[in-house]
């Protein structure tokens, strides 16, 4: 045999072996979702972070006593029955028969009592609810009731609310954990069953349907409703390259996209087998944010003269580009959520040059320079720091403006130095639009001084509102307070609105049933074929 | 000999040492704060300080350093940051596919570059080596991640022959490893082929003259037998620095290759962790990579008695 023929021999046999010995594809018999989200899962405590990936995380593995549905309105999850007592001081609340956890165990009481607890040492509204609360009383395995020192109407908006933090019902010993400290069991009583051993940080997180996961009766609607899971299995891809993701999606490789890039928009909608479709009706808010404790933006009249300088169109057009993904919105609450209102915004918004450089004068600024921080590498937040310089200087402000990458501004608008010793005067983000719905909600909205978020606004009138609000059970009169609230803003601005913008999600057309949400999640999701 | 391997082993240890110190302090100096990342948007001061608090990132840089070089000394490389697992764990999870792109790429630039630079030395002058400099130009001169798209467009989108992204581990099948191999490999080779192929080029012209190569023609021996035996030997020892030398130039692709294909190996381990701040991977990858390094040098190092008999250690 030539050396050639020896070679082709020995290709071919080992080629063969390579078929019998390699282990035969696992059985197809499962519908499997293949996701990309907007980010890596790399925590797994929805309250010890508040980053939106393990909040979506969250809500495939635990469940949570109220939710909000479609209209904003805040229903029964866990909770079959509630009652309040006559002096609005005491909730009681019965759970669902039926509920279990994924080591099947059942739900009780003390489970939603100390996960409440965790919840409320660490989230903000969590904390508010907490202060008027004076006792959580375990009366039976499937009853609670919460007493309160005072009326609030904050009880089912906090237990309801939609976004970071959310309370997430935990087992107990696992809600026991220490709210600074991440968790390590990861047992829920969600509709999907976390696979920590397929867990691989970089590369997928996997979740399985709970067969014994027992969906409330009605229809979905919003994140209320029953959680009825068609699809056997999800996998979350960590491809953090929008053009691979992309790619993988037109190659059927991947089933569905979370959060694609405005600009490759029109690769998508020209495959036949994709589509863009919009779940979240309330959209996102793009701010500016002052820090207050420092020149300029120290003084109340020079953000003031910010508002006036600038307008929203141009952020909008900057960024997003395309007029069907976003609105313009003069309110500090999301146009479309129950408390939008434009009390108070005449005028503002509108780039009044000349009102603007009146104020300063006014203010007497002297020139100071505002050192503007820009994040560079996140597509949804490049171009708005150059916009805000350009209409900042318009009007007469001296804008610095630091590039840097997201992280890294993360990391720096937490220091309270001075502008020019690594600190800051301003910069620009955005907020789901679930975070923001009411005064109390809104994390820039709390003007507690060294208590408050970055940027540190300290307004005793703002504060004295917020807690209006929360005492209030009244929804008429909490609307009153939280125009009220926006006024005041409009004198001792701690934040500016920028405008409403809306992402798609793509998926290939096989894929149907998702549902319009704050918060993407995957029940009630069909994929039809494997 | 062994004495000689002894001597450098040892010469590694301070190397890894200043390794060591500059990667831990170049973290500590770059802007950006795990605790804020990790504690998320919605975050308040507060949050973030016990976050720090938490990590031991409260704790002056040098006390950070001693502890951390502490836990080296005993093999522990710590826990992520951010994941709920140790660094030795996370990058033991990431070796498998690094590893494989490394060997499918050196393969195949290694088994392409040397017989273009070969032939194109032979064919001195003629289209042929002016095709292959041509093509090596090229491959210097185009960043890898447009070679990954481009392929990717072909090969995955137009003609649906091979998978966009992904890695499949060998033990789940060789077929699909192989699928999803084939395109990451080519786009890293690229560069590699590139570089080898003129320096095995200019190599073998410089050999090509050489008194014992027209003796050997000369005896009448066939041009393949010359070219194999007399010209390669004699001109690997450049080859063969150039190939070692190029693992600095494969760890750097492997970043961007394993980002565009979405390899979940160690290069896109270090990308993740450099963007999230994650101290204790980004320290424990880059001293493994100074590792190996520093191993393929010796590895290369040693090669050279093998090849030319006349060098001694």
């Amino acid at each position: 045999m030539s050396p050639a023929r020896r070679l082709a021999t020995a290709l071919a046999l080992s080629t063969a072996l390579w078929a019998v010995a390699a282990p035969a594809p696992p059985a197809l018999a499962q519908t499997t979702l293949r996701v990309v989200m907007h980010s890596d899962l790399k925590i797994v405590d929805p309250i010890w972070t508040t980053a939106y990936i393990v909040r979506n995380h969250g809500y495939m593995v635990y469940d949570t006593l109220f939710a909000m549905d479609a209209k904003g309105e805040i229903r029964p999850q866990m909770v079959d029955k509630y009652d309040v007592s006559a002096d609005k001081l005491t909730y009681t609340m019965t759970l669902r028969d039926g509920l279990l956890w994924h080591d099947g165990k059942p739900v009780t009481a003390e489970d939603a009592v100390a996960s409440i607890k965790r919840w409320g040492a660490k989230d903000s509204m969590g904390q508010k609810l907490m202060s008027f609360v004076r006792e959580l009383q375990v009366v039976n395995p499937k009853t609670f009731r919460i007493v309160l020192k005072q009326p609030t109407g904050l009880v089912l908006g906090a237990l309801g609310k939609p976004s970071s933090n959310v309370p997430f019902i935990m087992p107990k010993r696992v809600a026991e954990t220490d709210p600074n400290k991440q968790i390590s069991d990861f047992v829920g009583s969600g509709p999907f069953v976390f696979k920590k051993e397929e867990w691989k940080p970089g590369d997928k997180a996997v979740y399985v349907k709970f067969d014994k996961y027992k969906p409330r009766s009605e229809p979905p609607s919003g994140l209320a409703g029953g959680k009825v899971v068609k699809i056997d299995r999800v996998e979350w891809k960590a491809i953090p390259d929008h053009q691979t993701a992309i790619n993988a999606l037109l190659a059927a490789e991947i089933d569905y996209i979370e959060s694609p890039p405005h600009d490759l928009y029109p690769v998508l909608k020209q495959d036949a087998n994709v589509r863009l479709v919009t779940l979240n009706p309330l959209g996102n808010q793009y701010t500016f944010r002052f820090n207050t404790l420092y020149k300029p933006f120290d003084n109340a009249k020079v953000r003031q003269a910010v508002f006036y300088a600038f307008n929203q169109e141009d952020f909008l057009k900057a960024v997003i580009g395309d007029p069907n993904y976003y609105k313009t919105c003069k309110s500090f609450f999301p146009c479309g959520s129950p408390l939008a209102t434009t009390r108070g915004m005449d005028g503002l918004l509108e780039s009044n040059v000349e009102k603007a450089r009146a104020l300063l004068k006014e203010a007497g600024y002297d020139g100071t320079p505002v050192i503007l921080m820009h994040s560079t590498d996140l597509a949804v937040l490049a171009n708005l720091a150059p916009v805000a310089k350009a209409l900042m200087e318009r009007a007469g402000f001296k804008v610095d403006m630091h590039s840097m990458d997201w992280q890294t501004l993360v990391a720096r608008r937490a220091k309270k130095d001075p502008p020019d010793k690594g600190g800051w005067n301003a910069f620009l983000t955005s907020w789901v639009s679930g975070d923001i719905l009411n005064p109390v909600m809104m994390g820039f909205m709390n003007a507690s001084c060294d208590k408050a978020m970055f940027g540190w606004p300290c307004d005793k009138e703002i504060e004295s509102l917020r807690d209006q609000f929360a005492r209030e059970t009244d929804p008429a009169r909490q609307k009153a307070i939280a125009e009220a609230v926006q006024v005041r803003e409009t004198l001792y601005p701690t934040h500016l609105p920028l405008g409403q913008w809306y992402g798609a999600v793509a998926v290939r057309k096989n894929v149907s049933g998702m549902i319009e949400a704050p918060v993407t999640v995957f029940w009630n999701v069909e994929k039809k074929g494997r | 000999m062994f004495g000689y391997i002894a001597r450098r082993l040892l010469a590694t240890i301070p190397v890894m040492a200043v390794v060591a110190v500059l990667v831990f302090m170049l973290l500590r100096l770059t802007a950006g704060d795990p605790a804020a990342i990790i504690a998320g948007d919605n975050a308040t001061s507060q949050d973030v300080a016990a976050i720090r608090e938490k990590l031991g990132l409260d704790r002056p840089i040098v006390e950070q350093f001693v502890i951390w070089l502490g836990r080296i000394l005993q093999g522990d490389f710590g826990e992520s940051f951010f994941f709920k697992k140790t660094v030795a764990e996370l990058i033991v999870g990431r070796v498998e596919p690094t590893l494989a792109l490394a060997v499918c790429t050196l393969f195949l630039a290694v088994a392409t570059a040397v017989p273009l630079g070969v032939i194109a030395a032979w064919k001195r002058g003629t289209w042929i080596d002016r095709g292959v400099m041509g093509l090596s130009v090229f491959g210097f001169s185009v960043p890898v991640f447009v070679i990954g798209y481009a392929l990717i467009y072909l090969f995955a989108i137009e003609l649906a022959w091979l998978p966009v992204q992904g890695y499949q581990p060998l033990a789940e099948g060789f077929g699909g490893f192989l699928e999803r191999m084939v395109l990451p490999s080519i786009t890293l080779a690229v560069i590699y082929v590139a570089l080898i192929a003129r320096i095995t080029r200019a190599s073998v012209l410089e050999v090509m003259n050489a008194d014992y190569v027209r003796t050997a023609r000369a005896k009448g021996l066939g041009e393949l037998p010359v070219l194999v035996r007399h010209v390669l030997r004699n001109a690997a020892v450049p080859i063969v620095t150039v190939i070692g030398l190029g693992v600095a130039l494969l760890i750097g692709g492997v970043v961007v290759t394993e980002s565009v294909f979405s390899i979940p190996g160690l290069g896109r381990l270090t990308v993740d962790a450099v963007l999230a701040r994650d101290y204790p991977t980004v320290q424990a990858v880059v001293l493994l990579f100074s590792a190996v390094y520093v191993v393929i040098n010796l590895l290369v190092d040693l090669t050279y008695t093998f090849l030319d008999p006349r060098i001694r250690y």
